[in-house]
């Protein structure tokens, strides 16, 4: 695309990103404290007891059927002496990053399908990065990745409902890949503006990259992130795991094969217990 | 009911010369009640009581596991009723709440082809497993298993068992909890009062057991540099004990660093440190085996 088409894509994009409400700053505390194997439980502690919302949250959470405690919990302290710091650190987290986004919209993008394939993808890509040995505290970016990776649409799904709407029913009847639509009604991808939002809300690079990147990972500058969330998008739409609004599947690329060094029986063995986890972790979206 | 300590060392299993006494086997508790075998933690001391159950087949048995980390679970590929038709074996724990694993798919995964050569839909006795949840209480026979959550820095289970009134309880790992405020912060009274109701907690579900079996991997020395590794010193679960109110304690998850010589030395310090408590306090021997 030529710079001077990218840049009034960027002018026209800017102004419905800002719409989307900034990173609260104890969304972004969690955030970086969930890969900081050093966290200290004091600091997790303050942050979430400075967002009431979030603590509301993380109680439920810990209260419900799902974790089963037979006393009822009723402080982040008690959450975290009952459950330990890492369980909390990754409630925090998950809560966290569902939190920042529109669960309604006028597109008629089904939210709670898209909510459960981001899920599933954010599953898939940690269990990917597991699979090919990254360290644990690390891991938990491939899960926010993975969680994030379509947040564009939402941003499009709020504040461009109606040539969204149009994009989705394109897509839907010729059976192409939603970019297509998407950059002939609204001038970009849900990923260029997903990596948009990124770079408001301050996220890191590899994250901006990883959501930029998730339908085409660039061979020019190659990173894991990117390529495990094409991987794991790929494969959740394959097995149907909630709906992205985008009914196509991209080959994988020959760059991305080589670069993960994954045979499909390695993705396929990774990823076998993933309907079962998304079961399990289904629970944090009815919060 | 018969108590039986099949593995007793916690990390890693150290079998050579200098654990033949206090023994080289990682975690494995076996419990033999009137009607059933009820297994506690599979490390590798498992394999030793496999082979003994092996002996009078078809097996009914139990298992529960504390938390799946390797020295807890390491043992149950060994374990060989799980691969002879005709054997029930119920495999109980945890669930992850940070990974939504339930524990067949964790314990799944040593099995996998990169690390053992028979998978575990290969196995064929008749195998069940069953994630608790903190106070689902199980019926093996006539006996029952409680799990408590205790403190590790995943998920882990310390486990009662009771039977024909008589009853045992299980630590698993665990270390007694620290405030993470220092005296004077505004928050530190209400921390402690919340550590105070867990701790609680754990003595009113232990209180009435004939018998604890506690962590102690630590010496009180080694603990502060171990501090938040999950694991309990001397003073920690005589603690629990006189919370409790219970007069037997067999300290277990022995250090793997210490050979029999210094578990010898440990164990007297310990017992004439403790000598007003009247808790009777043995070390975990492999091989030892205690009627109830």
């Amino acid at each position: 695309m030529p710079d001077q088409d990218k840049n009034t894509n960027a002018e026209r994009l800017l102004p419905l990103v800002e719409k989307i409400p900034a990173f609260s700053q104890s969304v972004s505390r969690v955030l970086s404290l969930a890969s900081d194997i050093n966290c200290s439980p004091k600091v997790l502690v303050e942050v979430v007891s400075g967002d009431p919302v979030l603590t509301m949250k993380i109680l439920r959470l810990v209260n419900s059927a799902y974790f089963g405690l037979p006393n009822k919990i009723t402080s982040v302290h008690q959450a975290l002496v009952n459950l330990g710091l890492n369980t909390l650190k990754h409630t925090a987290l998950s809560l966290a990053m569902l939190g920042v986004l529109p669960r309604k919209n006028d597109a008629g993008l089904d939210i709670d399908a898209l909510w459960l394939h981001s899920l599933a993808v954010g599953l898939a890509a940690r269990r990917l990065a597991q699979a090919k040995g990254v360290p644990k505290a690390e891991s938990e970016d491939y899960f926010v990745a993975g969680l994030l990776h379509d947040v564009g649409k939402l941003v499009y799904a709020s504040y461009e409902p109606a040539r969204f709407a149009r994009a989705l029913e394109t897509a839907a009847l010729d059976q192409v890949d939603l970019t297509v639509p998407e950059r002939a009604e609204l001038g970009a991808t849900h990923a260029e503006v997903g990596a948009l939002l990124a770079e408001r809300w301050g996220l890191a690079e590899p994250l901006r990259l990883a959501l930029a990147g998730h339908h085409a990972p660039s061979d020019e500058t190659p990173a894991m992130l990117t390529d495990v969330v094409f991987v794991a998008n790929q494969v959740v739409k394959r097995k149907n795991l909630g709906f992205s609004g985008n009914p196509a599947l991209t080959p994988m690329p020959a760059g991305v094969r080589e670069r993960l060094t994954l045979t499909a029986e390695a993705v396929g063995a990774a990823l076998e217990e993933l309907p079962l986890e998304l079961q399990n972790a289904r629970v944090i979206l009815q919060l | 009911m018969r108590l039986t300590f099949w593995g007793t060392r916690g990390s890693i299993g150290v079998p050579g010369p200098d654990t033949v006494v206090y023994g080289g086997n990682t975690t494995c508790l076996g419990i033999e009640t009137c009607d059933e075998t009820i297994i506690l933690d599979a490390g590798t001391g498992i394999r030793g009581l496999g082979v003994e159950l092996a002996r009078s087949m078809p097996v009914t048995c139990s298992i529960f596991i504390s938390h799946t980390h390797w020295d807890h679970i390491q043992g149950l590929p060994f374990f060989v009723p799980l691969f002879v038709p005709g054997n029930t074996i119920k495999i109980c724990g945890t669930f992850d709440p940070v990974n939504n694993k339930d524990l067949r798919e964790v314990l799944a995964a040593q099995m996998d082809y990169n690390y053992f050569p028979v998978r575990s839909a290969e196995l064929a006795a008749d195998i069940s497993y069953l994630t608790l949840r903190e106070g689902q209480t199980v019926d093996c026979g006539s006996a029952q298993v409680t799990p408590v959550i205790m403190n590790h820095p995943v998920i882990s289970f310390g486990y009662k068992v009771s039977c024909g009134g008589k009853s045992v309880f299980f630590t698993g790992d665990h270390e007694d909890y620290a405030n993470i405020y220092e005296p004077g912060d505004p928050f530190y009274e209400e921390y402690e009062t919340i550590i105070l109701q867990k701790r609680a907690q754990i003595a009113g579900s232990i209180r009435g057991v004939d018998v604890l079996v506690s962590d102690c991997q630590y010496t009180e020395e080694e603990y502060p540099s171990k501090a938040g590794w999950g694991h309990s010193t001397p003073s920690m679960a005589v603690a629990l004990a006189q919370a409790a109110g219970v007069k037997r304690l067999f300290l277990t998850h022995h250090e793997p660093t210490r050979p029999d010589a210094a578990m010898a030395l440990f164990h007297a310090q310990i017992v004439e440190r403790f000598k007003e408590t009247g808790i009777e306090i043995d070390m975990a021997r492999e091989g030892l085996s205690v009627e109830i």
